[in-house]
């Protein structure tokens, strides 16, 4: 069991997530870099899809009821245990009785905290993953709150100081890069305005959250004159509502591209201009706001080699800790 | 209609069946996502009808999304033949209309719609047409509605209006959308209504409140048992309005767990119900009261 003494920002319950329901409006969710997710449950001997903590911009402090072992990956800020500093990326042991707590961001956006045996939340359609606009699975289905005693499962845990060393972990670059397949509304701007998309430099706006990332300072988006359909709206960012893929880019009037992440609205009314291919939606779960962007358009055999390099970097983690 | 295919980066296929949304798209759009179920295309991990369009998530390391592409395609000719006929439900839903939640509501946010000297309702009365609110709870509530999608937030519907387009309400979101929306909120956004299945932000016009819910994730209403989302895409929804009192008792009846709600089974024939709407509606309400 962890008692939670302070909860952090939006600190949720998290796993790889929980496909199949998106037709009724349920989203994957999971955690949103999902790389750091399945690394910290590898570091502390779980499976890798086993539910950890996934905190925002800043750690929650948390008292262990029982020995365990612990890794933090993702985000880097002071790993702190009863004050004594740890390493990230790397197994450490914590005796119960002993406070994990967090100092201030380093770098990066989201930290995931895995414990051995994993945080045993009941499964709610298949995943411990926290839905909390639903208040669907995770712990009661929000974010964890002081006083919450949080369940751990049985697990002995793998030894302290497993690391994964730094060249296997990957981060958003300065400016962040988000790789993209152009699709979906494309065809409604133009082409002045689709080359001068990918040209801009962006900004993390601060509304950017586990539904999605907005984005401003580029020029607002000019369509190709277009008589609206019936049922869709009259701005000329409106379309007939329809799903949203996840990674796909919205621009509602025009103007502040929306990345939709793991908790994304599953369709609506706006436009959109392509999609974040998978190799990069882990990264966005790294960045703070303000943080300047781009996005850089690729063809589909450039999303699927991306996509294999992503695997075969996993691999190389798990090879590195399967000892 | 002209089908329209597209990525959505490297796991998704987007089908927009038609731009504009009418019956007979939203109906190839279901047609088209039940053959991709029906065909267990492997890799295939999401399959999501919407008003006029669809979309289907994949996992490119089962299946090349070419392939997967040309899957979707191979099964637009045998959804074209397919007889526009569904088995579904009809379900009533009670409504307050005018209701004192949405109104506080609508009241703290006048500032962001188009007319802050009346109501959501009077506005829409108004720019539709209608010479006074009850003409137009008439027209809302006449006739039945189509579950033309779920989504947006878990077990939302979308729900397209069953009559010619020249009659179909139609009302635009708010300027800038608010950032609260009572739980159960019946709004309208377009031609589309739609039932707020949690509390939160939102650009529908509200017209009032449901006492009936429709989403609840942790299955203790009796009626969500089985499955936590009321809602599939296919189904018809009748309102029926009600008063405060009956209002009252509702959320009393659900909270002690003995609340049932009107649902029937029902076919829907498109064809059918082209050649004569009011008569084949007319025939649907019968089988809901029968």
């Amino acid at each position: 069991m962890l008692k939670v003494s302070t909860p952090g920002l939006a600190t949720t319950v998290q796993d790889l997530g929980r496909p199949g329901y998106y037709h009724l409006g349920i989203p994957l969710s999971g955690g949103m870099d999902r790389f750091a997710l399945r690394a910290a449950n590898l570091l502390v001997g779980n499976d890798e899809g086993a539910a950890v903590l996934e905190a925002v911009f800043m750690g929650p402090q948390l008292v262990f009821g029982e020995d365990a072992t612990v890794a933090v990956t993702g985000a880097e800020l002071p790993v702190l245990v009863d004050g004594k500093e740890q390493v990230t990326w790397t197994s450490f042991a914590v005796k119960k009785g002993q406070t994990l707590s967090f100092g201030f961001l380093r770098s990066g956006a989201r930290i995931y905290i895995a414990v051995s045996g994993g945080i045993d939340v009941p499964l709610a359609l298949g995943s411990r993953s926290t839905y909390a606009i639903g208040a669907l699975g995770g712990f009661k289905g929000r974010p964890i709150a002081a006083g919450d005693e949080l369940p751990v499962g049985a697990g002995k845990g793998a030894a302290a100081g497993r690391n994964v060393p730094e060249a296997l972990r990957r981060k958003p670059g300065q400016p962040a890069e988000l790789r993209v397949l152009p699709g979906l509304y494309w065809h409604r701007i133009t082409a002045e305005a689709g080359r001068q998309f990918f040209a801009d430099t962006w900004k993390v706006a601060p509304e950017a959250d586990r539904m999605g990332y907005r984005f401003r300072g580029g020029k607002p988006i000019e369509f190709v004159p277009h008589e609206q359909p019936f049922g869709a709206g009259s701005d000329p960012s409106n379309i007939v509502d329809a799903c949203y893929p996840y990674g796909s880019i919205q621009v509602p009037g025009g103007t502040e591209p929306i990345v939709l992440h793991r908790d994304a609205v599953s369709g609506g009314g706006y436009f959109m201009v392509g999609t974040v291919i998978s190799a990069d939606m882990d990264l966005i779960g790294q960045l703070q706001p303000h943080t300047p962007s781009r996005f850089v358009e690729v063809t589909m055999d450039q999303a699927l080699a991306a996509r294999r390099d992503c695997k075969a970097l996993l691999a190389k983690v798990r090879e590195a800790l399967a000892a | 209609m002209k089908t329209r295919y597209s990525f959505g980066g490297d796991e998704h296929v987007f089908v927009e069946i038609d731009e504009e949304m009418s019956l007979e798209a939203f109906f190839k759009s279901l047609s088209m996502t039940n053959a991709v179920r029906d065909a267990q295309i492997r890799g295939v991990t999401e399959i999501c009808p919407a008003n006029a369009s669809f979309q289907i998530k994949f996992d490119p390391d089962v299946i090349s999304p070419d392939d997967m592409l040309a899957e979707i395609k191979s099964l637009e000719k045998q959804a074209d033949k397919a007889d526009p006929v569904i088995n579904t439900r009809i379900i009533e839903i009670p409504v307050f209309y005018n209701d004192p939640w949405t109104h506080e509501t609508l009241m703290r946010f006048r500032e962001r719609h188009q007319d802050p000297k009346s109501t959501d309702i009077e506005y829409g009365a108004r720019i539709n047409g209608y010479g006074s609110v009850a003409d137009f709870i008439a027209a809302h509530s006449g006739s039945p509605w189509f579950v033309s999608m779920v989504g947006f937030v878990a077990g939302l519907p979308f729900l397209y209006q069953m009559v010619e387009r020249g009659r179909q309400i139609q009302v635009p979101k708010y300027l800038r959308p608010r950032t609260d929306t009572p739980k159960l909120t019946v709004g309208h956004g377009g031609c589309f209504s739609c039932i707020y299945s949690v509390r939160g932000a939102g650009g529908y016009q509200m017209f009032g409140i449901t006492p009936m819910p429709i989403y609840d994730p942790e299955q203790k209403i009796s009626y969500l048992r089985d499955f936590m989302c009321l809602f599939n895409p296919g189904d018809i929804v009748k309102w029926k309005p009600i008063g405060r009192e009956e209002y009252d008792q509702a959320v009393a009846d659900v909270d002690a767990g003995r609340f049932v709600p009107t649902i029937r089974n029902v076919t829907f024939d498109l064809a059918e119900f082209n050649r004569n709407i009011d008569a084949y509606n007319a025939k649907l309400l019968e089988a809901l009261h029968a």
